[in-house]
């Protein structure tokens, strides 16, 4: 035994950790002494609205990947483009760096969202320590970069609103950065529904709340 | 006993450890995951109001100036955070206006104005009215601010439009930029040191 797996654990203390504001409570009370929030020995429900949500992201991603997210009207005439379309836009013009910036934001963190919180989801109360470790800054990672997807959503807003001389030149925004924040908004709210704690929970606990 | 202010307990592994001052400077980590428990307070209660209002009147200033300014063979085009969200509305996209909406503007609005109110009461050694209400959304707002991710935003439109068009950044957006740093260190999470405050 090392030193590490002695530190104690609320829930063997008869304590749980209020999830808003953090005091650590007596684990018989319902609701937080300090800021009233409802207490909770692990996050409700947090595998199956985990999935549900992860899910519901994935469903939304087809379509925000495939449909236009805006249309640039220029004097030569008018064409819709992808996410997709307007990275390689970028990256023909010589813009690399850009085209790098929009791609990790709007296909690498998304997809890096998908895999890993399915991969903790399939691993968690498993594994030697410090695989458990890895699992929790893989974690802690995906809820670092949660809301940088956004920014697709902010540049499409952005033009449209700066671009507006009629048929001279002008963007809309098109139903294809709806869907794409719509998973952004759902990725997140999977990952916030996760509950990290039970990456070190004993296995036989399983299906135990 | 109810609750142990004495122990700080790891929410993202539940450890349990006892709390102990830190210097400044000071973060402690838990041993058993590695996340942050606890930094120490960089700030004290008065100069975290003096920040809480410059962000607010940081906010001010950049939802009312343009954040890009164009010109294309005499005309002239320029967007703001409202005019972005007013074009979101008026397009096919519009289910997504109002949760860009609250993302780019109402969440940072109402993180400035509850801290300026609990910090408002703080400073003079007392608990606003509804404090702990206001406590709890503080934190729960906090993951939905995105006033960071408007202000890449708008560099990568900047740059955007720059090959095509005669684009420049607005004054909007060095508020945006000094805005973005200061919701970062006044609404962050070291903002639970405010419950020891007139407890």
């Amino acid at each position: 035994m090392n030193a590490i797996s002695t530190i104690p654990r609320a829930d063997n203390l008869g304590l749980l950790a209020c999830h808003t504001c953090g005091l650590a409570c007596a684990s018989r009370l319902a609701s937080c002494p300090r800021c009233a929030a409802p207490l909770h020995r692990r996050k409700p429900g947090s595998t199956g609205r985990t999935v549900a949500l992860l899910a519901a992201a994935a469903i939304f991603y087809v379509p925000s990947n495939l449909v236009p997210v805006m249309h640039t009207q220029t004097l030569g005439g008018g064409f819709e483009s992808t996410i997709l379309q307007g990275v390689g836009e970028f990256w023909r013009s010589g813009d690399w760096d850009i085209a790098l910036i929009i791609f990790i934001a709007s296909v690498v963190v998304p997809c890096a969202k998908f895999l890993v919180l399915g991969f903790l989801l399939l691993r968690a109360r498993s594994g030697a320590e410090q695989q458990r470790r890895d699992r929790a800054r893989l974690y802690r990672m995906v809820e670092f970069i949660g809301y940088w997807s956004m920014l697709d959503v902010v540049v499409v807003a952005l033009l449209a609103a700066a671009v507006q001389f009629n048929q001279l030149s002008a963007v809309t925004p098109r139903p294809g950065i709806a869907f794409f924040g719509i998973v952004v908004v759902l990725t997140m709210l999977a990952v916030m529904s996760f509950d990290a704690r039970t990456i070190w929970d004993e296995e036989r606990r399983r299906g135990r709340r | 006993m109810d609750s142990f202010p004495h122990l700080l307990v790891c929410e993202h592994c539940d450890s349990v450890y006892t709390r102990r001052a830190l210097r400044r400077g000071e973060v402690a980590r838990c041993l058993r995951c590695d996340a942050v428990l606890e930094r120490a307070q960089r700030l004290t209660i008065e100069a975290w109001f003096a920040l809480s209002v410059a962000a607010a009147l940081l906010f001010l200033l950049a939802n009312v100036y343009p954040i890009v300014e164009i010109r294309l063979r005499g005309l002239a085009g320029e967007a703001t955070l409202w005019a972005a969200v007013a074009a979101l509305a008026a397009s096919d996209a519009a289910l997504f206006a109002l949760p860009a909406g609250l993302a780019f503007i109402g969440i940072p609005l109402a993180q400035i104005v509850l801290l300026l109110w609990l910090l408002g009461f703080a400073r003079r050694g007392r608990r606003a009215p509804g404090f702990a209400f206001g406590m709890r959304w503080l934190e729960r707002l906090r993951p939905w601010s995105m006033a960071e991710v408007c202000l890449l935003g708008a560099l990568v439109a900047i740059t955007k439009l720059g090959g095509l068009l005669d684009v420049a950044a607005g004054p909007g957006l060095w508020a945006l930029a000094g805005l973005t740093v200061l919701i970062i260190v006044v609404a962050g999470r070291d903002l639970r040191q405010l419950w020891q405050v007139g407890a």
